[in-house]
């Protein structure tokens, strides 16, 4: 479970999150989503470890994150950012191998080659294997990226905007692969997500922000209404349904 | 249950590394027999079995220089790779970026503070200001626009000057200049038996940082990643700096500034085999030792029986290698 209480957050004066409390428990898909700017990269970041806090406290099962040691949280939980990671002449096994390092210190076991190989098979990136990630096209290398952290093999993924770069297939088939992560091994993948109609597709709960505040939090079915898209985005869309879920014509 | 899933391809990863791996060790081979046999005195392999004092000259002259242009050659290169997995950009090395020029100032403020402290007591001054430099370079270059990648070794370029420059001032004033040249003008002529052995703490650095290679590719990927892994980030980052500040102030005081080791070895090092540091960091040493091996050989032959620094050298032919390495990757930093 992932508990965040009276989390505030200014950048240079300016507020980027405003009291947010949030309990997230165990196994599912939760969705966030917002304009630019509501901050959900920030919100992100802070449950990652990645900035300190300045007020406000984050529990991930049970640890506060300011002061459980860092690789205690990473077996815990695991961080994919936009443009987070720098590796130009790594290969792509090399780069998914080092999702091990928490639990290995780069010492590999071959139950840890076992997942690496198994995490370069689900992402289609073993053809790639050998190659270095800057000969790779983007789509290539965030499927790489992505191999990597479900390699860390944590109950909790934090995935900033992972879609990016993918084309349909692929991110159909990553949204499909934290689906049976979630369903399967009740682990919890909480992602920022532009495509509305991906997180209605897929997540088991949207939480919507708009000026660092959460706007609205519930299922699919009760936050993806014609009344609270507008509040959130600013525009009033169309909703409607398929596939038993809503989908949002938002580009209408 | 994990089903056995075959080796990760170890032996295409051999297969790619083990033939110049010969040659490399051939070439060492090559190396420091011409190293023990050629200098002023010309020693021939028959001497040696015969007259004692050829053996000893062997072993209080030739041997140590040989030694030393390996270790400090192999630490140089070290320093550099790992200053550029900590900088994240690969344009920088010591002598670009305060780091020799600051542990030359050490030495110096040591020389004149303390002037009958014995060298290693003036080692640790001058590993304190290596610390000190290097750490206002890294924290300057953080600050600097990632977007513009060749803005660091340009930085790191006008600051090293300036301490180079505020050496050069300090011993003019103090009457220091001949010292001065020592430590900033690398050369292997002076090395004697007794008069190099802290390089050996080079060595055993050089096999530290070896044993910390995963911690320090973790690193080189960045903070946010490096966090994310579980990494101590900042404890990483300042042990990185320790390792390549010490190393600075062991071959500066030692030998003096070498430039364009850390620089260009790495870079080609990387080329071939990549950024996986447990991986590249025994290629590295080995590149670096016979690089500086091999222009301390030249420096000694071009004006034979005299002798050019192996700095003098090692600017020309890093300067081209580096001229190469910028032409074959113009992109990336």
């Amino acid at each position: 479970m992932i508990r965040i209480e009276d989390l505030n957050l200014a950048h240079g004066g300016t507020p980027v999150l405003r009291d947010i409390n949030l309990t997230i428990d165990r196994g599912g898909i939760i969705a966030l989503v917002g304009p630019n700017g509501a901050g959900k990269s920030s919100l992100l970041s802070l449950i990652a470890r990645l900035r300190p806090l300045q007020t406000g406290r984050i529990f991930i099962d049970g640890l506060p994150v300011t002061t459980t040691p860092g690789r205690e949280l990473a077996r815990r939980m695991a961080i994919l950012r936009q443009d987070g990671v720098f590796a130009g002449r790594l290969t792509v096994r090399e780069l998914v191998s080092l999702g091990r390092f928490p639990h290995n210190q780069g010492r590999s076991t071959p139950q840890d080659r076992a997942r690496v190989e198994e995490a370069l098979v689900q992402f289609g990136v073993a053809d790639l294997a050998e190659r270095f990630l800057e000969t790779l096209s983007g789509g290539q290398r965030q499927r790489a990226l992505v191999a990597m952290t479900f390699c860390q093999g944590t109950d909790y993924l934090l995935l900033d905007e992972p879609l990016n770069n993918l084309d349909m297939f692929h991110a159909r088939h990553l949204m499909q692969s934290l689906r049976r992560m979630a369903d399967e091994e009740a682990r919890t993948a909480i992602i920022v997500l532009h495509d509305i109609n991906q997180a209605a597709a897929y997540a088991d709960r949207i939480i919507a922000m708009r000026d660092g505040r959460i706007a609205s939090d519930g299922t699919p079915g009760e936050v993806l209404t014609v009344d609270t898209l507008a509040a959130v985005f600013g525009y009033r869309m169309q909703v409607t349904a398929a596939a038993g879920r809503p989908l949002v014509l938002h580009h209408l | 249950m994990t089903q056995s899933v075959p080796e990760p391809k170890k032996a295409e990863w051999r297969k790619r590394i083990t033939l110049p791996r010969m040659a490399a060790a051939a070439a060492l081979v090559v190396l420091v027999c011409l190293s023990l046999l050629i200098g002023a005195d010309t020693l021939s392999p028959t001497q040696l079995a015969n007259d004692p004092e050829a053996l000893e000259l062997l072993l209080a002259s030739r041997l140590p220089r040989t030694l030393a242009a390996l270790l400090t050659g192999s630490a140089l290169a070290i320093a550099g790779l790992i200053m550029q997995a900590l900088v994240r950009n690969r344009f920088v090395e010591p002598s670009t970026a305060g780091t020799a020029q600051s542990a030359a100032l050490g030495i110096l403020l040591m020389t004149l503070v303390f002037p009958a402290a014995s060298l290693g007591v003036k080692m640790i001054g001058a590993t304190a200001l290596a610390l000190l430099g290097t750490s206002v370079f890294m924290a300057t270059a953080d600050r600097l626009p990632v977007t513009q990648p060749h803005l660091v070794p340009l930085f790191g370029l006008v600051y090293g000057g300036v301490i180079g420059a505020v050496v050069t001032f300090v011993g003019w004033q103090t009457d220091l200049l001949q010292f001065i040249d020592i430590w900033t003008s690398g050369e292997f002529s002076g090395v004697v038996r007794g008069r190099y052995e802290f390089l050996w703490g080079a060595g055993i650095i050089v096999v530290l940082s070896w044993w910390i290679a995963d911690r320090l590719t973790v690193l080189s990927l960045g903070r946010e990643a490096s966090i994310g892994l579980g990494l101590d980030y900042a404890w990483t980052l300042r042990l990185g700096l320790l390792v390549v500040s010490v190393i600075a102030a062991l071959t500066v005081s030692v030998v003096g500034i070498i430039p364009f080791v850390g620089l260009v070895v790495p870079n080609i090092v990387s080329r071939v085999i990549g950024d996986n540091l447990r991986a590249s960091i025994p290629c590295t040493a080995l590149a670096g030792a016979l690089l500086v091996l091999g222009c301390d050989i030249v420096g000694r032959l071009i004006r034979y029986p005299y002798e050019i620094p192996v700095a003098t050298v090692m600017g020309v032919v890093g300067a081209l290698l580096f001229l190469k390495l910028i032409r074959l990757r113009p992109s990336h930093a």
